[in-house]
């Protein structure tokens, strides 16, 4: 296989508490190969925004290293479990904000701006406000605005957990649909079984607190997958695998 | 907007002729209370005699200043306050007790400190507007979602554009509430400085019209200042109609 393009080593996390420290990680490695899809399972509480907030760089781990590919701070692309979008921002305006901060010219702002704006399907939304959108059309902007700089790492944190169950499944096919045009590397949390593996190339499962690594699976189902997946005994093997793993 | 005028045209006009009707048919004196008609007579004669519009701008521009020096002020510590806990810790003592003194009975040391020209009313003026908008500063900065500022974190955002681009924005309308407080109490401020001493000002104007048994002259000084408080809430909830219009507004 290719060389991986990040390589996390012996991570742990420890926050400060009254009594003595609270272990959120311990000693999570494992590597992300370019344009692979990872989805990260796990009991609530088992650290897993946690290990985002750590590759996204908003937090340091206590010990433990992660390295990227090209050896310098990587470029982050962030979805949250709410959309998180600015309410004073029109649809263009929150989409454009990675490239805002970039300070990139405007003309190349509009025209990336417009185009992904096309690839999630929101022509003629692009002047609404946030407070104007559906929970699905904001969680799709969201993914535009952390896709539009093109970054070498997309971060999902739940980030359909607030949607109807029709709603996420639609999302799921959108999702697999951007992340193959635009040949992203992801790292998704999740705690839907189903949603792993319609998705991921390979699933981690932390355990309990402190979250480790307790099983890391391939996801061998032929793509593009489809609803009907669902109901092969290959893909009940796999979500029994899976549920057995997850305490 | 005709729809809003009416009911608030209505509503003096009524005003008005109730005045006109209790001066015309009471044995109210004059100097106790004037006619409307003789408050439109003194109006009109301050304004000829250039006295009104002085005196006017006088407070107008220690309203303003005021309010320029007190917003300044109250913004910069209220940002500081909201992002450091320890430090507001330290102060807010100071700042709530600052709170529990009236500001009227200071007036007069800051006149005796600072003189009694315009230096003295700015700063009981800037004083007055300090503490709302300080406070609603604290609490717009603190509001911040913390998700924004984890945005910003993985996109690797300066400081600058974090606070430009998420800061200022999401406390803007809760930083605008305290403005429009600021802004009424602003007039209250400058007047309650020349009421203690001044040769300038509405507030002048108001006591030498009292002194003189000029009734009439006060409630055109009064009717001045309602209107400077007025015109100031106006300029406020245009910024808030300018700045705040991605905000739910419910049909008014
Ligand atoms: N900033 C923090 N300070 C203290 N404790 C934290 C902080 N962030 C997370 N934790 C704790 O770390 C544990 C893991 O949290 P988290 O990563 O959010 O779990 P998950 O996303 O898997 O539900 C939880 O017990 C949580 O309370
Ligand atoms: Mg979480």
């Amino acid at each position: 296989m290719h060389t991986p393009i990040l390589t996390i080593r012996n991570i742990n996390t420890v926050f400060p508490d009254e009594n003595g420290g609270l272990r959120a990680l311990r000693d999570v490695s494992f590597d992300v190969h370019p344009r692979e899809f990872i989805c990260v399972l796990g009991p609530s509480g088992s650290g897993k925004t946690t290990l985002l907030r750590i590759l996204a760089g908003l937090i340091k781990p206590t010990s433990g290293s992660f390295t990227f590919g090209h050896g310098e701070q990587p470029s982050i692309g962030m979805v949250f479990q709410q959309a998180n979008l600015m309410p004073w921002r029109t649809v263009t305006e929150n989409i454009k904000l990675p490239l805002e901060v970039k300070q990139m010219d405007e003309k190349s702002t509009r025209e990336k701006t417009k185009e992904m704006i096309e690839l999630i399907g929101l022509d003629g939304f692009a002047e609404t406000l946030p407070r104007d959108l559906s929970g699905g059309m904001a969680q799709r902007v969201a993914i535009a605005r952390a896709l539009i700089h093109n970054p070498d790492l997309l971060l999902l944190d739940e980030p359909f957990g607030s949607l109807d169950a029709l709603t996420r499944e639609r999302m799921w096919t959108e999702l697999s649909r951007i992340w193959q045009a635009r040949q992203q590397t992801v790292i998704m949390v999740t705690h839907s079984i189903n949603e792993s593996l319609f998705l991921a190339d390979r699933v981690l499962v932390l355990t309990r607190r402190p979250g480790t690594i307790k099983m890391d699976m391939e996801v061998d189902l032929p793509r593009p997958r489809n609803d009907d997946m669902r109901y092969t005994p290959h893909f009940g093997k796999l979500a029994r695998k899976l549920r057995e793993a997850i305490e | 907007m005709m729809k809003k005028l009416t009911p608030i045209l209505l509503s003096t006009l009524t005003f008005l002729l109730g005045w006109h009707l209790i001066t015309r048919y009471s044995d109210i004196p004059n100097f106790i209370l004037p006619s409307p008609l003789s408050v439109w007579n003194r109006f009109l004669k301050s304004v000829n005699d250039g006295s009104l519009p002085y005196h006017t701008w006088i407070t107008l521009i220690e309203i303003v200043l005021g309010l320029v020096v007190g917003v300044l002020f109250a913004t910069v510590v209220g940002y500081i306050l909201a992002k450091s806990r320890s430090l507001e810790k330290v102060l807010s003592p100071y700042l709530v007790a600052s709170q529990a003194i009236p500001v009227v009975a200071i007036a007069p040391l800051l006149v005796i400190w600072l003189g009694d020209g315009i230096l003295s009313k700015v700063i009981i003026c800037a004083l007055i507007v300090f503490f709302p908008v300080l406070v609603n500063t604290i609490v717009g900065v603190r509001a911040v979602p913390s998700a924004l500022y984890d945005l910003m974190g993985s996109l690797h955002a300066s400081r600058v554009q974090t606070l430009w681009k998420v800061e200022v924005p999401a406390s803007l309308p809760v930083f605008l509430g305290g403005l429009r407080i600021g802004a009424t109490l602003s007039v209250i401020g400058a007047i309650v400085g020349e009421l203690v001493s001044a040769e300038q000002g509405l507030g002048f104007l108001l006591q030498l019209g009292d002194f003189q048994y000029d009734t009439p002259m006060v409630f055109v000084a009064v009717f001045m200042l309602i209107a400077l408080a007025l015109m100031l809430y106006g300029v406020v909830r245009l910024l808030e109609n300018k700045f705040l219009k991605w905000q739910e507004r419910s049909n008014v």
